[in-house]
């Protein structure tokens, strides 16, 4: 997993509550056995019209948000499945950062396995962020997670919070399982205590 | 003496592994579902990284999202290429690591939160997760069941653990009789209508009250599957004689002294008199009519008997501009009687009402009536056995003497990941549980409602109350 440590970029708007994540990737897409290329499936039916044509206001069809890697959007984004595919699609268009008053649950801990920081501002910085977004190629947004600070276009700063531990492993692109292989005796432990007072969760042959 | 516990509390505690002071805790997983649409990059990792699966014997796979649900399955013919590479690459997983597996032409076949429950791995008081959020079905067996994304797969693949921090309690107590035609999907429904597709974020929700008591397991499931569309992270109803019940002699529940044994156990997990929950909601079963979805997010709930809300009585400018798209794209207009709206299709399965209970219900409706002209109406059971028992009790024959098609077990139009798909601007009574816009095929228009109710659409031909049918 890649490190996220300062991130400047250009900023795209999605001002768009509950964003679901069959919106941020359709089923059609999910039927790969590879985490990569996904781009070609994100926001598939947001950004053009049924009958094929770019929406000429969605973000991904406007030149000055090309090259955007922060995406700031409305209460709860990604809310729905657990699809990866939604943070993988993101990331292989490049998106890094998304900004947002809300995530649910599932979406955000996958942003966290994938190098992609979800943050959760109050709705009026989130408001602000989106005005400055709209602005298009001046919007350039500088987020420092080591500083939990984001710069906006205009120099004004905003703090946000995030979890020490999701943090600790984001600036150092820390794998989970190797995190957690480290607690192998704590598992191996657990596991025979388990094995005593729930005998049954142990003795199932295999089907 | 320990301060009293709730049920989530105590599964929480009892699967601990380790927990750092910040609160990081890494927590053991009792029971690993897997299915072919978010496993094979995961399997993929493993293999990449020499690893192994920590305990085949707790992990259970099986091809349910993109299954074909027509007969000539049998003989292993996909309309989708990609589908096919995806439910074989699975079928070579479960075989070279050696877990427990049910190919797609196996009898207990199934979708897999309808699988685990029906081959007794779904017990109380376990931690079970699966790559698909709908994994909260198995609360309703008072375990802590919960959806997680494909990294997190090849975490508990690798060390049947899962780094977690505890949710908050959040309890909803419905007490009261349900009236006549209401069901365990009006419950919840009616549920995330109240709070909201987020008012759940950051909480594990537990049913309780009289009229969570009075439901078969087979409600409960519905109910605590639903649980993810109110955004929490998972739902919960303490286990009981109807629990244990169900559980007894299913192939993997424990047998004889050792079910005992756990039936001890799992007598000590109904959260303590004077538990602290966070937030409390309640309901009244009486004030719970037919619900049906209107719109593009489960929230978008009301009453048969209301109308499409006007998006000018919205103050807040982003739900109303949520609102308007959601209009327009269901092909709705403000004020509209909801229950004078033509469908084209019908949909009975999926992981929330795809079992043997929903599929009497609907057949109760269907029985002696016909499809009304020009809809197509599809009943997918949720999995083989649920197929082999309602053929048993002749309800087959019910739905295809109405009309209806008889499939073979999958999540099939849920999602739509298979040949099971509405055309544009297609509107179907639905009895699954997302109404998401392309969720059921592109531009596809969802109307979410129980089982009894899509077969009353069926026969109607249009959105209906039951209770004016049955």
């Amino acid at each position: 997993m890649d490190k996220f440590t300062t991130l400047t970029a250009v900023a795209a708007p999605l001002p768009m509550i509950n964003v679901d994540t069959d919106m941020i990737i359709p089923k059609q897409f999910l039927k790969t056995v590879e985490r990569t290329g996904l781009a070609k499936g994100l926001f598939f039916e947001l950004r053009q019209t049924p009958d094929g044509k770019p929406v000429a206001d969605f973000f991904m069809n406007q030149a000055q948000y090309k090259g955007a890697q922060i995406l700031v959007a409305g209460d709860n984004f990604g809310c729905g499945s657990s699809r990866e595919h939604a943070p993988w699609a993101l990331l292989d268009y490049g998106i890094r950062c998304v900004i947002a008053p809300s995530f649910a649950d599932i979406f955000y801990n996958n942003c966290f396995q994938n190098g992609i920081l979800p943050i959760k501002l109050p709705q009026a910085d989130v408001d602000k962020l989106m005005d400055d977004a709209k602005r298009g190629q001046n919007a350039r947004v500088t987020v420092d997670l080591a500083k939990q600070e984001i710069t906006g276009p205009d120099g004004g700063v905003i703090k946000f919070e995030i979890d020490a531990h999701k943090k600790h492993c984001l600036l150092n692109g820390l794998d989970n399982i190797g995190l957690t292989l480290e607690k192998k005796s704590k598992i191996d432990a657990f596991e025979s205590k388990q094995h005593g007072t729930q005998p049954w969760l142990y003795a199932q042959a295999g089907r | 003496m320990t301060a009293p516990r709730t049920l989530y509390d105590k599964i929480w505690d009892s699967h601990l592994v380790d927990i750092d002071s910040e609160g990081n805790g890494l927590l053991y997983i009792d029971l690993h579902l897997v299915h072919e649409v978010t496993s094979p990059q995961a399997f993929a990792g493993l293999k990449a990284a020499g690893r192994r699966v920590r305990r085949p014997d707790r992990t259970v796979a099986v091809p349910d999202h993109n299954v074909p649900t027509t007969p000539d399955r049998a003989q292993f013919v996909f309309e989708d290429e990609e589908a096919r590479i995806q439910v074989e690459t699975l079928d070579r997983n479960a075989r070279e690591f050696g877990v427990n597996y049910y190919p797609m032409n196996d009898i207990n076949q199934g979708i897999v939160h309808i699988v685990g429950p029906e081959q007794g791995y779904t017990q109380p008081g376990m931690t079970i997760v699966c790559g698909d959020s709908h994994t909260s079905t198995h609360g309703a067996f008072g375990s802590l069941a919960f959806g997680i994304g494909t990294s997190e797969v090849e975490h508990v693949l690798a060390t049947q653990t899962l780094p977690q921090r505890k949710a908050k309690n959040m309890k909803i107590n419905i007490d009261g009789q349900l009236g006549p035609g209401v069901t365990a999907k009006d419950i919840i429904l009616a549920i995330i209508g109240r709070i909201g597709t987020a008012g759940g974020t950051g909480y594990v929700m537990e049913y309780t009250g009289s009229a969570i008591r009075a439901l078969s397991m087979e409600g409960r499931m519905t109910v605590c599957n639903m649980s993810i569309e109110a955004g929490a992270r998972a739902g919960l109803i303490a286990p009981d004689e109807k629990t244990f019940e169900y559980v007894k002699g299913k192939p993997h529940a424990p047998k004889g002294a050792a079910f005992e044994q756990a039936l001890a156990w799992w007598k000590t997990l109904p959260s303590d008199d004077g538990a602290h929950y966070d937030t409390v909601i309640e309901l009244k079963a009486e004030d719970i009519a037919p619900h049906i979805t209107w719109g593009t997010s489960p929230q978008d709930v009301a009453p048969i008997t209301g109308v499409v809300p006007n998006p000018a009585d919205v103050k807040d400018e982003q739900k109303r501009a949520a609102l308007e798209r959601a209009l327009n794209y269901m092909g709705l207009k403000a004020g509209e009687k909801l229950d004078t709206v033509p469908i084209q299709r019908v949909f009975i399965g999926s992981c929330t009402n795809g079992r043997i209970e929903d599929l009497r219900a609907a057949a109760a409706v269907a029985k002696g009536r016909k499809v009304a002209a020009g809809v197509q109406a599809m009943v997918v059971p949720g999995s083989g056995l649920v197929k082999h028992q309602a053929e048993e009790e002749g309800l087959d024959k019910i739905f295809l003497a109405a009309g209806f098609e008889w499939r073979e077990p999958g999540c099939s139009m849920c999602l739509a990941m298979n040949a099971d798909k509405l055309k544009p601007e297609e509107r179907c009574a639905s009895t699954s549980n997302r109404n998401f816009e392309g969720r059921q095929g592109a531009r596809g228009r969802t109307h979410l409602m129980s089982p009894a109710m899509a077969a009353a659409a069926a026969i109607a031909g249009k959105l209906a109350d039951v209770r004016k049918i049955a």
